[in-house]
């Protein structure tokens, strides 16, 4: 493999520590060397510009059958937005949801190289996968969801966390699925009956167990294994105003609570998307922001981390395994409604949004999802997300750093709104002067994810041994700048390295890289009790045969990283 | 001496049945019997065994007959008549893996071709349906756990996906459907008397190509409006009893087929079919879902919408896709002059396509790539048989549910013979070579 000097850029690592000195890196056999150890290293001048690792996405739906329901439902949202094969490039469109291959390269040119697929039904791993396997450039994992698992449910119910952590285990194996996902706990299995569980302990129908239960013994089983990743939840009550109240409910579970994992992660609970989640108010009319509130928790606990769910102000397809939400939304916007449920396993729902700046409530959740980083202590344990489709499009991130990183960015945008004052008076934002510095961005989009997700042995910083994911942007932080040159520089990586492969040179692709699919292979001791449920399960109640479950198969991961847990012991 | 293969996947209909069970020989070279399939199913693995199988590429002459080429000839001449056309016509897809139809997409990007598959005669209608409305679904194993009121319109499951009932929807008992069929209420609207109408609890004798009339219809019997006496030929006593029925279970689904997406209306009955399950959301839980003919056609509307954003139709020959059905589906096409090659795979447009579109296909250069002897291989001018997908390769389907299942390979195929996959991607590095790409 070729080596590489990265030389004289200002770089920003908080692994490292570096906050704007000008360092050289280089790069070796697929990893960040010192760089003593290259020999003969092909040069990028890096003068005047901005170095960062490679950024990492803990939360987004880019793959799966949900997204592709996206995809086809809507030919609309590829209006205007293709662009034709082209060098290394296949053909590639969609805006809010891209095909794969755009999926790929854009997330590329703003300089990410992981990026998590943060709902996978387990029944449909295998389409997933086919996506994963044909979206270019980045590592990917996937997290298949429990929060309505019938075997989760009864283990819980009975507090067996040793069989639910088995069951975890065997389904992580047998999906290739990388982390614990819970949406709506019990609520997407009340959704099986058109109902709902709108608090932690509102009882799941038939089961006789609440979204508390199910949440409090899914982290216990998390810890119980060790995995790399914590329990990554979207609570109940997504959406509605008020709803913060079960948001805090929800991190409470938490308490007491210490992570037992080798993979350097302290959290125990990652709440995803809380924007959506910290809502005041008791109806649309006098609809508010929670944020300080709900931040305020996050600051003082730290076995919890966030991301944010922010709101872009564009129209966009919502998707989650929410199901009852999603209904809940196609009854307020009466546009187009898809759904799926699953069997045994969960739901889920897509819905066309339009975040309009002209209305109230869609100008208070843009603040909600500012506020919570700008208010947040450790941006070591806030990551930037959008929730990927759902607030707003993934390539909207480096809009969201200039927001975060420009207090003028932010007044033309609330001086903008049609209803500038109601929200103004609704919300905390316009009176937060803190700017975000690039060194806290990379706190929020590389190093803190990463070491959340337990992969801070591998992404994530620009320390020597790590992999050789790094982005040079062109942006001087040493001079003076308009907002709108953060969304410039950052949307349009100068050159990009994945794994120590150039995948972009002068902003042009010229690699598909070397993807790989990220999944967990946890070993525990045998249990036949599972291994029995699990047989009888599949004979009495799925539709395919316990023996055609399993994904295996070179065409489905082609280049696998099985990160091997043991909890044998 | 010969051994069971279980747990095998039917590649037949959308049903894909996955329990299946069959009997091979101990080298793996025949295959002796098939248990659990229905008679189509278990026809379709036999049928691999037929020693008149053509194993070998043939090409049409001058005279009609046949002339045995190579695979490589086979090869030269799909990559060459691909890359030599302006706007060529990639049809069919649905009886093949996803693999296959990956790579097939790859080659319709290179050569600026309109890919489109067997929805287009089929459900396709369905699917301008979804964009128009969206669509409130689950898999089949809800259905068979929980729904106790079952719909089919214009589909007739008895014959054309004969393990469906027994399967998923009438008769297995699940978790909260204990009783099997007697706790579950058929409704069977078809103009004609079935025999999934003879097992019915109510049958509405619908008239032909008033669908639509009754599905509105049932829109405001839900909400207890006024009805006219008749509409589309039943009274309305009938109509306020069966969407009461609907109306008063814990979870009802509609299965809906070519009875109502390819008669007069169109996408239109199925916007309106949506719309009735939308409503009764309102009152209950309910889901809808197309009987998916091809064990892999829902598989190839996948494979697109990830690559190209559209599940069908859709045109690449200006560089980037396009998608507007009724003027690139296959037959609009064809109809109007506007392609100069066809390469068919995996489908049998020459039963099924109207004959002015078939004699098309005649007079143009056309590859069928088909491991039967079809109407469409006798058209094309060159026949490219191929091992059975799912009895002599594995490979990812997409049940009717869009549940993908890997098919299983039980038997070899007769020697030197290849797949779809490699095939295509022979003829894709062919293309590359040609291009200098």
């Amino acid at each position: 493999m070729a080596e590489y000097l990265i030389k004289n850029g200002f770089v920003f690592d908080p692994v490292l520590g570096i906050k704007g000195d000008v360092v050289d890196i280089a790069i070796k056999d697929g990893k960040i060397v010192e760089t003593t150890e290259v020999k003969d290293p092909k040069v990028i001048d890096a003068a005047g510009k901005t170095v960062m690792a490679g950024g990492v996405d803990i939360h987004a739906h880019v793959a799966g059958p949900k997204v592709n329901v996206g995809r086809n439902f809507r030919p609309e949202d590829k209006l205007f937005t293709y662009k034709p094969r082209s060098g290394v490039e296949r053909m590639q469109g969609g805006f809010s949801v891209p095909t794969t291959i755009r999926t790929g390269y854009n997330y590329a040119r703003m300089g990410y190289t992981t990026v998590m697929e943060a709902a996978m039904p387990p029944l449909y791993a295998r389409h997933t996968h086919e996506e994963i396997r044909d979206t270019p450039i980045l590592d990917q994992g996937a997290y298949p969801v429990f929060g309505n698992n019938w075997f989760v449910l009864e283990y819980l119910k009975n507090h067996e966390i040793e069989n639910t952590a088995a069951y975890v285990a065997w389904l992580l194996r047998a999906t290739k699925g990388y982390a614990v996902k819970v949406v709506n706990p019990g609520g997407t299995e009340a959704w099986g009956w058109g109902l709902n569980c709108e608090n932690v302990h509102d009882p799941v129908p038939y089961f006789d167990i609440t979204p508390a239960q199910i949440v409090k013994g899914l982290i216990e089983a998390n810890e119980y294994l060790g995995l790399p990743h914590s329990m990554h939840i979207h609570a109940n009550n997504l959406g509605n105003p008020g709803n913060y109240t079960t948001t805090l409910d929800t991190f409470r579970l938490s308490e007491g609570i210490k992570p037992r994992s080798k993979f350097g992660r302290d959290q125990v609970m990652h709440h995803t998307h809380v924007q959506f989640h910290s809502y005041g108010g008791d109806s649309w009319g006098n609809f508010e922001s929670k944020a300080p509130e709900v931040i305020d928790y996050v600051n003082s606990h730290d076995n919890i981390t966030i991301d944010l769910g922010a709101v872009t102000l564009d129209e966009t397809t919502t998707m989650t395994a929410d199901g009852p939400f999603e209904h809940h939304l196609t009854e307020l916007n009466h546009l187009k409604w898809a759904n799926t449920d699953v069997e045994l396993e969960t739901g889920s729902g897509v819905v066309p949004y339009v975040y309009s700046p002209n209305i109230k409530v869609c100008a208070i959740q843009w603040c909600i999802g500012l506020e919570l980083a700008l208010l947040a202590k450790d941006p070591m344990r806030v990551f930037l997300s959008t929730d990927h489709p759902n607030a707003g499009p993934f390539t909207r991130y480096p809009r969201i750093m200039k927001w975060l990183m420009s207090e003028e960015a932010r007044r033309q945008q609330i001086d903008s709104f049609k209803h500038r004052d109601k929200v103004i008076e609704a919300t905390n934002l316009a009176g937060i002067d803190r700017e975000l510095d690039l060194y806290e961005i990379a706190q929020m989009t590389r190093a803190g994810p990463a070491k959340a997700l337990g992969l801070s042995q591998i992404y994530g910083g620009l320390a020597p041994g790590l992999d050789a994911d790094v982005a040079v942007y062109d942006f001087n932080p040493s001079e003076p700048y308009a907002p709108d040159d953060i969304e410039k520089a950052f949307s349009s990586a100068e050159h990009l390295f994945k794994t120590g492969v150039q995948v972009i040179r002068d902003r042009e692709i010229v690699s598909n890289g070397n993807k790989r699919t990220l999944w967990v292979n946890a070993k525990v001791n045998e249990n036949p009790q599972v291994m029995r449920d699990v047989r009888e399960k599949f004979l009495r109640y799925y539709t395919v045969t316990l023996n055609n479950y399993e994904v295996s198969g070179h065409h489905y991961i082609p280049n696998p990283y099985v990160i091997e847990v043991d909890a044998t012991q | 001496m010969s051994r069971t293969v279980t747990d095998v996947i039917c590649p037949f209909c959308g049903t894909l049945c996955d329990d299946i069970e069959v009997v091979v020989s101990d080298d793996g070279k025949e295959l002796h019997e098939v248990y659990n399939a229905c008679a189509i199913g278990a026809e379709k693995f036999l049928h691999s065994q037929a020693k008149d199988r053509i194993t070998r590429p043939r090409m049409r002459q001058e005279d009609g007959s046949w002339k045995e080429i190579t695979y490589d000839e086979a090869i030269d001449y799909t990559a060459r008549m691909l890359v030599n056309a302006k706007k060529p016509l990639m049809y069919g897809w649905s009886s093949t893996n996803c693999e296959a139809q990956a790579i097939g997409s790859e080659i319709g990007e290179l050569v600026g071709a309109v890919v489109d598959n067997t929805a287009t005669v089929c459900h396709g209608t369905s699917l301008i349906a979804v964009q128009d409305i969206g669509i409130p679904s689950c898999t089949l194993g809800e259905v068979k756990n929980r729904a106790d009121r079952i719909l089919f319109w214009g589909c007739n499951p008895a014959h054309a996906h004969p393990r469906h009932m027994s399967r998923y929807s009438i008769f297995p008992r699940g978790f909260f459907t204990g009783k099997g069929h007697t706790g579950r209420k058929v409704i069977v609207v078809d103009p004609r008397r079935t025999d999934t109408a003879k097992i019915a609890d109510i049958h509405l004798q619908v008239e032909q190509g008033r669908d639509y009339e009754l599905f509105d219809a049932f829109r405001v019997a839900f909400k207890g409006e006024h009805l006219p006496d008749v509409v589309a030929g039943i009274p309305k006593e009938k109509i306020y009893e069966a969407a009461e029925t609907l109306k008063s279970g814990r979870f009802a689904i509609i299965f809906f087929g070519m009875g109502v997406t390819q008669s007069l209306g169109k996408n239109h009955n199925i916007d309106a079919a949506i719309a009735v399950t939308r409503d009764l959301n309102e009152y209950t839980k309910a889901a809808i879902m197309p009987m998916r003919g091809h064990y892999n056609v829902t598989g190839s509307g996948q494979v697109w919408g990830w690559l190209f954003g559209f599940p069908y139709a859709v045109d690449l020959s200006r560089g980037f896709a396009r998608y507007n059905p009724g003027d690139t589906t296959a037959n609009d096409l064809l109809r109007r002059d506007e392609v100069d090659a066809v390469l068919v795979i995996a489908s049998d447009p020459g039963a099924h396509f109207p004959f002015s579109s078939v004699k098309k296909i005649y007079d143009l250069p056309s590859v069928a790539i088909d491991p039967h002897e079809t109407p469409t291989t006798e058209v094309c001018r060159v026949h490219v048989p191929v091992a059975f997908v799912g009895i002599e390769v594995g490979g990812c389907a997409y049940r009717m549910d869009n549940v993908p299942i890997e098919t299983r390979k039980v038997v070899e195929p007769p020697e030197g013979m290849m797949t779809d996959e490699e095939f295509l991607g022979r003829v894709l590095a062919r293309i590359k070579e040609l291009q200098g790409v």
